[in-house]
C-alpha cells in the first residue's frame, strides 16, 4: 500500500493504493467515477480510456501508481470544457448511442483527437476511433457526431 | 394526419447522462459492505462430480463461504426447467458453474476459486448434434422427462433432444416429385456466436433480514425473472423485488433468467450481506449463454416460372448444455421458416438438440437469423438455376396482404406491411444489375440482397401495461414495464404519450429511463422480440385515455357542460361548443378545486393494458395464430472480393424497412445502421471456436472479433417505408432485431451472384471464402493471380 496523489477532473485526491492495483479499479471502487466503464479488463475494448495529463490511456492497463502526480479526465469531467460539451451536444444529436455504454470512452477519445487536429481526415479519424468497440454499431453517428464537432475545435485553435 | 412530436428526430431520453457517463448501470451499482462472487467452473465437458473439497478455499483471508450445487437444489427455466443453479452431480460443459466462492474482495475471492478442488469422473463428452442424435449417443440431460414444460413444448425425453416442433402445410412430398419441379437442395449452417453486450452479466442480489429478496441486474425481463425466481424458490412473487437499470447492451443475452437465482442465493448463503457477481468478458464467453449454432437440410421446389412450390426443410440447433429459451428459438425458426413467401407446401421440423458445449439462449431475431440463412440463400440459388433475377423471384413469390395464408394457417394482414414496396425500394436503391468495375482488377465487385419478415416470438397472453399520472403543474409522469437497453423504447414511448396527451414532450417523464423495478413499475412480460413499442405502446395509449378521462369528467363538471363536449389539446381542457370555456389541465391535476377550497374530481391517475387478442399456441401441425404483428424488410449490399486474399469488404449498404409509422426516425434509423453492423460482424468475423474436447478456444475481444469503427462501410442508407398497422400505436410496429436478420444472407447472395461461388456457412472469412474460391471456381484465382503480375510488371516498366 502506498498513497498516491492523482487530479480527478480538477480535484486533487490523495489514495491509497495496492502496488498491482489499476488505474480503473481505483477511480471505479474506491474515487466512484463510474463514467469509466470496462468491458474485458484486458486492453481490448477501450471503454476505460480517460485522459492521463491530456493523452488517451486504458485505465484497465495502466497501474494506478503509473498515474501518481497526474492528472485524469474523464467523460463527466469534459462537460466543463466548452468544446467538449459541444461535442457532447453533437453527439446527442446525432443520436450517436445506443446502449451508451461505450459512450464516455468515445467521447473522451474524440475529444482528444479533435484537440489534436480539427482539421482530421475521415479515413484517419476511423483510424483514430478504431480503439473503442460500440457492439451497437453506432459508428456512422458517431463519425458524424465528431465530424460535426470539428467546428468548435477549429474556433478554439484561431 | 399530422403529428406534433410524432416522426421527428428525437434523440434518446437520457442521452445527456450517456455522454456524461453519468447514467447508472447495475454495473455502477454498489452499496458499502457488498460482497464478491467468483465462479468455479468445469474444466470438462461431460463429467460425474465425484467430490467437492472447499477446506483450503475457505482458509483464505476474506472468504466468507463457498456455495456448490448442493446447497441449491433448484430447477431453473423460463421454457423448460433444465438449469441448476450450480451443478449438481454433474457437470455438462467447459466452463458450467460448479461452486461459487463469497469473499469481502474480488481478489479473495478469485485466489479462494483456484483452491476448490473437484474430482470427477469423466463422461463420453457430446459434442456435435450429429453424435448427439444417434441412439447410443449418451444423454445429457437424464431427467428430461421430469422438467417443467410450456405449453407448446415437446422435449423427447430418453434422447438428447430438447424439442421437436413441427410444421405441415400443403403436401411437400408430392409437389417435389412433380416432373416440371426443379429442385434445390442445399445444407446450411451457422455457428456459435456471443452476443458481446459490452456491458457483461452481472447481478447485485440482497437476502433481506425480512425476508424479502431484492436484485439489481443487468436484465431485459425483469418480470419473468421476478416469476421465474419465486416459482423455482418457492417464494411469493410479490417478496422478490427486481430492479433493472438501463442495460449496457441486451441483444436477447439479458431475456429470461439469467444468474439472479444464484446471487440472491450465495446473498443467503453469506449471512444476508449483499453479493455482486460481474461476469468478466471470458466468463461471460464459456459460462454464460451464446447463440445456438445451426444446421439446416433444405430441399427447395421451384417451377420454371420462378414460382416457389416447396420446402422441405429439417433444422437443428446446437442448444449446448441448456436449452430453456432455445427451445423457442427452434420453434421460432420452424414456424417462421417460409420467411416473407407464399409457399403452399412447406414441412419443416426444427429440433433443440443438447451438447456437451456452452449452452445457448435468445439472441437478436432469433430463429430468423437462422432460417433466412437457408431460405434466402436458397431462392437466389433457384433464381441463379432459374435464370430469373433475384428481385423478380422474389416479387413473385411474396405474401400479399390480405389474400396469402402462412404456413401455420395463419392469414397474412391487410395491414401487416407492404412487402413488394420494400423490394421495389430496395432493388432501385441497390440497382442489382449494375454493378461497376472493381478497384483492382484482381477484386471482384458484386450486389447482392435479402429480405425477411419477422413477428415478436412470445407466448400467446404475453401482456404489457401503464400508468399516467399527472401532476400540479401540468407535467407527466409514465411508467411501462419496458426497460431501455439502448434500443430507445423508452424515448419513442415518451413520444407516443406527449402526442397522445396533446403536450410538449418536454413535459413527459419517462420513468424507466433509470430503473424498471417490479415493485413500482408495471407488468410487461419483456423487453424483448422488438414487441416493447407496440405492446407497452398499445397499454400506454389506453393508460392516457384513462387518464384524459377522469379530466374530462372534472372539467365537465367545471365547465358544466356534457362529457362529451370537453376536448383536450395544447395542455389545455376546453369546451368544444364554447371553445373559449378552457383551463390548463394542470388545474384537475389533483382534482379541481374552487377558491372557497371546494374540490371535484381527485388526483389524475390513468391505468391501461394490454395482451395479444385471438393468439393461440402451434397445434401438433404447428398451425394456430400466434403472432401480433409482422415486420418486412431487406438489405442490400455492394462489395468487393479479393481474390487473391478472399477478403470482402463491404463498400455500400442498403436497409428498408416498413415500420408502420417511425415514431421517432433518429432511432429507427440508429436502429437500421447499427443492425447492419451486427449483421456484418455475423456474416464476415464471428464464430466460438471449440476445441476438440468442446471448450471455447476464444473468449475474448481479440480472437473473436467484432466489427470495429474501420468496418464501417462507406455508404449507409436506412429507408424508412410507413404503412400503418392498423392496431399499431399510431401505426407502428417494431424493428429493432429484424434490422441484423438479412445482413450475412445478402453478402453470400452477392459473392454467389458475382462468382457463383456458394459459402453454406458463416463467416466467411477470408481463408474461407479463398478456399471456396479454390475449390469451386479455380480459374477465378488464376485469372487474379495473372492481372496482378501483369500490374506489377506494368509498374516496373513505368519504374
Amino acid at each position: 500500500m502506498r498513497t498516491i496523489s492523482l487530479k480527478v477532473n480538477g480535484i486533487v485526491k490523495e489514495v491509497a493504493v495496492e502496488d498491482n492495483e489499476l488505474l480503473l479499479n481505483v477511480l471505479r471502487e474506491k474515487l466512484g467515477v463510474t463514467s469509466v466503464k470496462a468491458a474485458c479488463w484486458r486492453g481490448e475494448c477501450g471503454l476505460c480510456t480517460v485522459l492521463l495529463d491530456g493523452i488517451p490511456v486504458k485505465s484497465c492497463m495502466t497501474l494506478a501508481v503509473e498515474a501518481d502526480g497526474k492528472e485524469v479526465i474523464t467523460a463527466e469531467g469534459l462537460y466543463s470544457d466548452e468544446r467538449a460539451k459541444k461535442l457532447m451536444e453533437s453527439f446527442v444529436k446525432h443520436g450517436a448511442m445506443q446502449c451508451g455504454f461505450c459512450t464516455p470512452a468515445f467521447v473522451v477519445t474524440s475529444h482528444y483527437v479533435l484537440s489534436k487536429n480539427p482539421d482530421i481526415d475521415g479515413e484517419e479519424l476511423k483510424k483514430e476511433l478504431n480503439g473503442v468497440i460500440c457492439r451497437c454499431g453506432t459508428y456512422y453517428q458517431i463519425y458524424e457526431a465528431v465530424k460535426d464537432a470539428e467546428k468548435y475545435y477549429k474556433k478554439e485553435k484561431v | 394526419m399530422t403529428y406534433k412530436n410524432v416522426g421527428k428526430e428525437v434523440p434518446q431520453a437520457d442521452s445527456w447522462l450517456k455522454v456524461t457517463g453519468t447514467l447508472k448501470y447495475a454495473f455502477d451499482i454498489n452499496f458499502p459492505g457488498t460482497l464478491y462472487a467468483k465462479l468455479v467452473t468445469s474444466k470438462l465437458p461431460h463429467a460425474k462430480i465425484k467430490s467437492i473439497d472447499i477446506s483450503e478455499a475457505l482458509k483464505v483471508k476474506g472468504v466468507i463461504n463457498v456455495a456448490t450445487g448442493k446447497d441449491f437444489p433448484y430447477r431453473l427455466g423460463l421454457y423448460l426447467s433444465d438449469r441448476d443453479v450450480l451443478a449438481v452431480d454433474k457437470v455438462r460443459w467447459i466452463g458450467h458453474p460448479v461452486a461459487a466462492v463469497i469473499a469481502d474482495s474480488l481478489e479473495a475471492a478469485e485466489e479462494a476459486a483456484e483452491k476448490v478442488k473437484v474430482e470427477y469422473e469423466p463422461l463420453e463428452p457430446v459434442l456435435t448434434v450429429e453424435r448427439a442424435l444417434e441412439k447410443d449417443a449418451p444423454l445429457i440431460h437424464e431427467k428430461l422427462g421430469e422438467y417443467r414444460v410450456f405449453p407448446g413444448f415437446h422435449p423427447v425425453p430418453g434422447t438428447n433432444i430438447a424439442n421437436v416442433f413441427e410444421l405441415k402445410h400443403g403436401d411437400v412430398e408430392n409437389a417435389l416429385k412433380e416432373e416440371d419441379t426443379i429442385i434445390i437442395e442445399e445444407t446450411y449452417r451457422l455457428p456459435q456466436i456471443s452476443h458481446v453486450t459490452m456491458e457483461t452479466q452481472n447481478v447485485l442480489a440482497w437476502w433481506r433480514f425480512d425476508d424479502y429478496v431484492e436484485v439489481w441486474t443487468s436484465i431485459q425481463s425483469p418480470f419473468a425473472t421476478r416469476y421465474l425466481m419465486a416459482d423455482a424458490l418457492k417464494l411469493p412473487v410479490n417478496r422478490i423485488i427486481i430492479h433493472a437499470p438501463p442495460a449496457g447492451g441486451g441483444f436477447g443475452l439479458k431475456a429470461g433468467l439469467g444468474w439472479e437465482p444464484l446471487v440472491a442465493l450465495l446473498s443467503k448463503f453469506a449471512g444476508r450481506k449483499p453479493v455482486k457477481l460481474v461476469l468478466s468478458r471470458a466468463e461471460q464467453m464459456t459460462s454464460a449463454p451464446a447463440r445456438d449454432g445451426f444446421i439446416a437440410k433444405v430441399k427447395a421446389g421451384f417451377k420454371r416460372d420462378g414460382r416457389f412450390v416447396a420446402y422441405k426443410a429439417e433444422f437443428y440447433l446446437d442448444a449446448g448444455a441448456y436449452a430453456d429459451y432455445t427451445i423457442n428459438v427452434a420453434r421460432t425458426a420452424g414456424y417462421s421458416a417460409d420467411g416473407a413467401y407464399d409457399i403452399p407446401n412447406v414441412h419443416v421440423t426444427s429440433y433443440a438438440v443438447y451438447t456437451n458445449k456452452i449452452p445457448t439462449t435468445a439472441m437478436r431475431g432469433f430463429g430468423h437469423p437462422e432460417n433466412h440463412w437457408a431460405l434466402e440463400l436458397t431462392l437466389d440459388r433457384a433464381a441463379s438455376v432459374l435464370g430469373i433475377d433475384p428481385v423478380e423471384i422474389r416479387r413473385k413469390n411474396l405474401l400479399k396482404p390480405g389474400e396469402s395464408v402462412r404456413a401455420t394457417g395463419e392469414r397474412v394482414r391487410e395491414d401487416e406491411g407492404d412487402p413488394q414496396k420494400v423490394l421495389s425500394v430496395l432493388a432501385q436503391a441497390i440497382d442489382l444489375n449494375h454493378v461497376e468495375r472493381a478497384s483492382e482488377p484482381w477484386k471482384i465487385r458484386a450486389k447482392g440482397i435479402a429480405l425477411l419478415v419477422k413477428a415478436p416470438s412470445q407466448p400467446p397472453n404475453a401482456g404489457a401495461s401503464a400508468v399516467v399520472k399527472l401532476n400540479e403543474d401540468g407535467t407527466i409522469d409514465v411508467l411501462t414495464g419496458n426497460g431501455s437497453m439502448g434500443q430507445g423504447t423508452p424515448t419513442s414511448l415518451a413520444i407516443l404519450a406527449a402526442e397522445a396527451f396533446g403536450v410538449p414532450l418536454e413535459k413527459i417523464k419517462i420513468n424507466q429511463l433509470e430503473m424498471v423495478s417490479t415493485d413500482t413499475n408495471p407488468y410487461t412480460w419483456q423487453t424483448v422480440g422488438s414487441r416493447g413499442l407496440f405492446s407497452d405502446g398499445i397499454a400506454l395509449l389506453r393508460a392516457i385515455e384513462d387518464a384524459k378521462n377522469q379530466i374530462k369528467e372534472t372539467a365537465s363538471r367545471v365547465f358544466k357542460v356534457p362529457v362529451d363536449d370537453v376536448e383536450i389539446s395544447e395542455g389545455y381542457a376546453y369546451s368544444k361548443t364554447h371553445p373559449w370555456i378552457r383551463k390548463e389541465i394542470r388545474e384537475f391535476a389533483m382534482g379541481y378545486t374552487y377558491p372557497d377550497g371546494t374540490t371535484v374530481g381527485s388526483p389524475v391517475i390513468g391505468r391501461g393494458s394490454y395482451a395479444p387478442i385471438l393468439n393461440t399456441f402451434l397445434d401438433a401441425n404447428g398451425h394456430g395464430s400466434n403472432t401480433v404483428f409482422h415486420t418486412y424488410g431487406g438489405t442490400g449490399v455492394e462489395l468487393e472480393i479479393d481474390l487473391l486474399t478472399g477478403e470482402v469488404k463491404v463498400l455500400r449498404a442498403v436497409q428498408v424497412y416498413d415500420v408502420g409509422k417511425a415514431i421517432d426516425p433518429l432511432l429507427v434509423k440508429g436502429q437500421m445502421d447499427g443492425g447492419f453492423i451486427m449483421g456484418l460482424g455475423s456474416a464476415l468475423f464471428e464464430q466460438l471456436k471449440f476445441g476438440e474436447d468442446g471448450k471455447v478456444l476464444n473468449p475474448n475481444l481479440i480472437t473473436y472479433y467484432v466489427p470495429h469503427f474501420e468496418d464501417m462501410t462507406a455508404s449507409m442508407e436506412s429507408y424508412i417505408i410507413e404503412t400503418p398497422q392498423k392496431d399499431g400505436p399510431l401505426g407502428a410496429r417494431g424493428v429493432g432485431e429484424h434490422v441484423m436478420v438479412a445482413v450475412a444472407p445478402a453478402i453470400a447472395n452477392a459473392i454467389f451472384r458475382a462468382t457463383g461461388v456458394k459459402i453454406n456457412e458463416l463467416p466467411i472469412t477470408a481463408e474461407k471464402l479463398w478456399k471456396a474460391i479454390k475449390e469451386q471456381k479455380p480459374e477465378l484465382i488464376d485469372k487474379a493471380l495473372k492481372s496482378f503480375f501483369e500490374e506489377g510488371i506494368k509498374e516496373v516498366e513505368q519504374i
